[in-house]
């Protein structure tokens, strides 16, 4: 068999280009189209340049009927329109306003029909996150508007709950540190977890629904709602106006616990309490049981030192009184005896005054008034009182006669 | 009845038998009251360590309390 050298396309003699076939658009006879000038055009700018961040100053700012953002970046000499489809608008947090300086990052498109470059944008940033504070202010401003974020609608949260919902992911790290606080403080507690998806797409969403979970569920007596820490995109969920109204409806006190201590969400705002940290939400939710026993024994001390005081009080009265019953009973005796006495004393003297103008005499120790009417009544010697009709007289007895001798 | 109840109802039967307008006939119902809220108090803070529940949402729509397993 002969050889026969194969085709090849590196070939150099197969591929030798036809020097009589003309550039288009080299001349008027070979015009090439509008639409094939902005085909290249597309094919050029779209293909040749990758998505990248542009900055520069808004100015121009239309916001559609349907929704799609329209603008014009520019700087001292020149400009570019953009545009924010109402779908890329998500993870922007509101739009941005004219003269405020930013950073685009958006991929340059051709608009064939109209012979238009745009730039197609699908993130903003703000210098000094204008935006997001701007976004922030614009949620703050409706709720205050509201009455939601007044400082008398804060609940105050439960002292000691037996129960508490925490909701978050639950890989997070923030459901650790929450976890180790509270076993720490308060082992019998019983912690629940309503777990939500806390960064990215549908974070928002979600933790709305962890915590009508929460809500649906009844059982606990607080709840947590927060993340550890983050970027502000990361911590972007928790500034959800949605969210924030969510947390203003739960039936139950709701504590924040956001990033660190540093940031600030609008969850932060609304809820019944803000703890700096996941940690610090630990710490506020639920007191250190150890405490607790400790107040209670206080209690109890309390309980029985002043019941022991109130039973000494009673014993003290019981005594004074009885004695005072006592000294008012005596006294009461000695005024009636004197009473009696002197009462006894005058009758003794006047009864016998009618027999006496009859000429009797009656005879009375002249030291107890007694009446003597005996002879044993005499003593030998002592004087007697001697009363006759008109007066006494003392006298002295000189004989005993026997008694019964008249 | 919550820790919390517990505490203040204490906290009121302490100020009532520290009040000589409650008459002793009261004041010894108040102290037996008292041990029996300080018993149950106790209780609650002694109560065993509890496990991690999970909140799901079953198929009927209905909220479970699941145990939560942790690495």
């Amino acid at each position: 068999m002969r050889y026969r050298p194969r085709k090849n396309p590196m070939d150099f003699e197969l591929y030798t280009p036809n020097k009589s076939i003309e550039i288009p658009g080299g001349s008027a006879e070979s015009a090439v189209s509008v639409a094939s000038l902005n085909d290249t055009v597309k094919m050029l700018v779209e293909g040749g340049l990758a998505p990248l961040w542009v900055r520069g100053e808004v100015s121009d700012f239309k916001k559609h009927r349907n929704g799609h953002w329209y603008f014009t970046l520019k700087d001292a000499t020149s400009q570019v329109r953009c545009v924010v489809w109402s779908r890329d608008q998500i993870g922007i947090p509101t739009s941005p306003d004219v003269g405020m300086e930013v950073s685009l990052f958006g991929r340059l498109t051709f608009y064939s029909a109209r012979g238009d470059l745009h730039l197609t944008v699908t993130k903003i940033e703000a210098r000094g996150d204008g935006l997001w504070q701007k976004a922030l202010l614009e949620s703050q401003q409706r709720l205050e508007k509201e009455g939601l974020l007044a400082p008398e609608r804060k609940r105050a949260l439960p002292y000691s709950p037996a129960v508490i919902a925490v909701v978050t992911s639950p890989d997070g790290a923030a459901f650790r540190d929450i976890y180790a606080v509270v076993k720490r403080r308060a082992p019998q507690v019983q912690l629940v977890i309503s777990p939500a998806k806390v960064q990215g797409d549908g974070a928002a969403n979600e933790i709305i629904i962890a915590l009508k979970r929460v809500v649906d569920w009844g059982q606990a007596e607080v709840v947590i709602v927060g993340r550890g820490g983050g970027s502000k995109e990361d911590l972007w969920a928790f500034n959800s106006e949605d969210l924030a109204r969510a947390i203003a409806a739960c039936p139950i006190p709701v504590i924040s616990a956001v990033g660190h201590e540093i940031d600030f969400s609008l969850s932060d705002l609304i809820a019944d309490f803000r703890a700096p940290t996941p940690s610090a939400a630990g710490e506020a939710v639920v007191p250190v049981s150890a405490d607790l026993g400790e107040m209670l024994r206080s209690y109890e001390g309390d309980l029985h030192s002043v019941m022991r005081r109130r039973l000494i009080d009673a014993r003290y009265l019981l005594t004074t009184y009885s004695r005072s019953i006592k000294n008012n009973a005596k006294a009461m005796i000695d005024v009636h005896r004197s009473e009696l006495k002197g009462i006894a004393g005058r009758m003794n003297a006047l009864s016998p005054l009618a027999t006496l103008s009859r000429g009797y005499a009656v005879a009375r120790d002249p030291e107890t008034g007694r009446t003597l009417t005996r002879v044993s009544d005499f003593k030998d010697g002592a004087e007697f009182d001697l009363t006759v009709s008109d007066g006494t007289i003392r006298a002295q007895p000189t004989t005993k006669r026997d008694p019964d001798v008249v | 009845m919550s820790f919390e109840k517990d505490m203040r109802r204490l906290e009121e039967i302490v100020e009532s038998l520290d009040s000589e307008s409650v008459e002793l006939d009261k004041a010894l119902t108040l102290f037996e009251e008292g041990l029996k809220v300080l018993k149950s108090a106790s209780k609650a803070l002694s109560g065993a360590e509890k496990k991690v529940k999970m909140l799901i949402e079953g198929a009927d729509g209905a909220i479970e309390a699941q145990d939560f397993e942790r690495e």
